[in-house]
């Protein structure tokens, strides 16, 4: 008996370390293994700042993976995703069907995910009395470039508002918050009036803003959640009455136009890398946590959970087709 | 003292006074630009600015990766750029003077030279880093920045080779030495002074580069430095442009201790060229 039971145990000894070692060769994709390897990523520099967050979170975790982040822009990226460059692309779009063609012919298949919201706040000061809610064609003819030299006064927006200057501040021509504002408002990407206040420092429009009654400016909604005290927001009306931008609002795309998703793609190559795979799952685990600090909205736990199940399923679907 | 200065004397002193503003103005120019970023750059350098991985945090960010991308892209562009620009060289200078080949050469060169450090960044994308599959690597990197600074390497050299006088020439092959001799040991030694000065000048002017490598892709985001010639990379100029385009007050701090580390990075590169041209000018007395 007592020799059968050293048997035994030995027999559980053995098939457990077995099963260990086996777990080392298959490389098994759980926290604790130390992976190898390389991911690469390019694509939008708005969603760059969180990709940057979660690569340089990763890197404790994971130090022997390289990351490698880009900024070609979502287009630029695209188009190495397409021809299956890179890992996985950040946009701040859907994929285009000309884009999604690309991809196709070069066998690359792939899965969208979404990672956070961006939203823009359009501000005023404290001391503006009048403006509580502004249209996006209002928006548009205050920004256009033919308002230009000609839109000056607050009335030529709306009559009953009083006939005083309108001073305007917004983000730098080269940041990608410009781009957007003038693509969602005026209509086509980087057009607009050259006579505001631009700062590439979102300070500098928060200071000018909360001296300047007669104030107008846009930036990142982050931005104003840290400074409520000092400017008041305005509601934005596209033709369903003002909405404020807000978290909920955000997330509900109520708040539109100034409001859009923001995208990973992988491809479903890199898919079956596991540092790929554990790149995408820590990434899609820590988004709501990095997106904030980085100053975007994040999804909702229930959406991050649908992503979540998305990327699993891709995965699945992918190694069990091969 | 109408009598003391004519209208000439005037005209005379306008135009030297002109001519100092002119000169200072330059200088001063200078002066001001390296105070303002030695005051805000030179508080923030610290061992672990030098050793720190990028980062999302201004402060914790450091110059550990685009440092030791600059060293690789110095010693593979030194690597590839000085055989051949030497060799390209010797031969227009001392072979094919006078041969159609060799005139066509030279034009192109000269073209090649002023051609816009962008361009090469676009021929570099197509050509390193798409058709021979090099990526956007140390190794695609440095092969750009070579073309780019090859015409450099290549007009000095021949300037320091044709500094060598004729008769070193003519009494050497009046030894019965050869031409291959002759230039081994008489031209190319007499000229090293020359010809490494250019050289220094030409990968001082490769690692301040910041255009092509944007353009082959190099604005990244990496999280270890390379270790082979076919790693992602990411280099000085690089990452102070990339600090630069943010909005936080720290990262343009950071930028401008990225500047001094750079500048001292040319400057000790720039003495040594002068250094190295002012011993060997007192060792070779012709």
């Amino acid at each position: 008996m007592e020799v059968m039971t050293k048997n035994l145990l030995t027999i559980a000894l053995a098939t457990l370390l077995f099963t260990l070692v086996g777990c080392g060769e298959k490389k098994s994709t759980s926290d604790a293994q130390l992976l190898t390897g390389a991911v690469s990523i390019d694509g939008s520099s708005t969603v760059y700042p969180i990709t940057e967050a979660v690569a340089e979170e990763f890197r404790k975790i994971q130090p022997n993976v390289n990351v490698s982040v880009g900024l070609s822009g979502t287009g630029g990226g695209f188009k190495k995703f397409g021809r299956g460059e890179i890992d996985i692309n950040d946009a701040s779009r859907s994929i285009k069907k000309e884009e999604v063609e690309l991809a196709e012919s070069n066998n690359i298949h792939f899965v969208e995910m979404l990672v956070a919201y961006d939203g823009l706040a359009v501000i005023v000061n404290p001391a503006n009395t009048w403006c509580t809610e502004i249209t996006v064609a209002e928006l548009k003819k205050i920004w256009e470039p033919e308002a230009q030299g000609k839109i000056k006064k607050w009335n030529q927006i709306r009559s009953n508002w009083p006939n005083e200057e309108i001073h305007l501040y917004g983000p730098g021509t080269e940041s990608g918050t410009y781009d957007y504002f003038t693509e969602a408002i005026v209509g086509k990407s980087h057009s607009s009036r050259g006579d505001f206040t631009a700062s590439e420092d979102d300070n500098v429009l928060v200071q000018g803003v909360s001296t300047d009654k007669n104030a107008l400016g846009f930036f990142g909604l982050a931005y104003f959640e840290e400074n409520k005290d000092k400017l008041k927001l305005v509601a934005v009306d596209n033709g369903k009455g003002g909405v404020l931008p807000s978290l909920a609002t955000v997330r509900d795309k109520s708040y539109s136009p100034l409001a859009r998703p923001l995208y990973i793609y992988l491809n479903s190559k890199a898919g079956e890398k596991p540092e790929v795979q554990t790149f995408v799952s820590f990434y899609l685990d820590n988004a709501s946590k990095l997106v904030t600090e980085v100053g975007y909205i994040p999804l909702t736990d229930e959406e991050t959970a649908a992503e979540k199940a998305k990327f699993e399923e891709f995965i699945k679907t992918h190694s069990a087709a091969k | 003292m109408e009598k003391l200065f004519s209208l000439n004397h005037l005209k005379d002193k306008a135009f030297l006074i002109t001519g100092v503003i002119s000169t200072f103005f330059g200088l001063v120019v200078l002066a001001i630009f390296l105070a303002n970023i030695m005051i805000e750059g030179i508080p923030r350098l610290s061992l672990d600015f030098f050793t720190s991985l990028p980062s999302r945090r201004a402060e914790n960010a450091g110059i550990l990766i685009p440092l030791i991308g600059t060293i690789w892209i110095m010693v593979l562009t030194s690597l590839m750029v000085i055989p051949f620009g030497v060799a390209a060289a010797v031969y227009l200078e001392e072979y094919g003077a006078k041969n159609k080949l060799a005139s066509f050469v030279e034009i192109n060169i000269t073209n090649l030279a002023g051609v816009p450090s962008i361009i090469f960044g676009l021929l570099a994308l197509e050509l390193f880093v798409r058709f021979l599959g090099l990526g956007k690597s140390l190794m695609a990197g440095s092969l750009t920045l070579s073309l780019l600074v090859l015409p450099i390497i290549i007009t000095s050299t021949r300037e320091a080779l044709k500094a060598v006088p004729r008769t070193i020439r003519e009494a050497s092959y009046g030894l019965g030495a050869t031409k291959l001799q002759t230039i081994q040991m008489q031209v190319l030694p007499s000229a090293a002074g020359g010809i490494v000065t250019g050289i220094i000048l030409a990968i001082s002017r490769a690692i301040g580069e910041t255009a092509p490598l944007i353009v082959i892709g190099a604005m990244l985001y990496i999280t270890s430095p390379p270790t082979s010639p076919m790693d992602d990379f990411s280099t000085m100029p690089i990452q102070i442009f990339n600090w630069l385009s943010r909005p936080q007050k720290g990262f343009i701090v950071n930028a401008t201790a990225g500047i001094v580390v750079l500048l001292s990075i040319t400057f000790v590169l720039n003495g040594i060229a002068i250094y190295l041209r002012n011993r060997w000018q007192k060792q070779v007395k012709w």
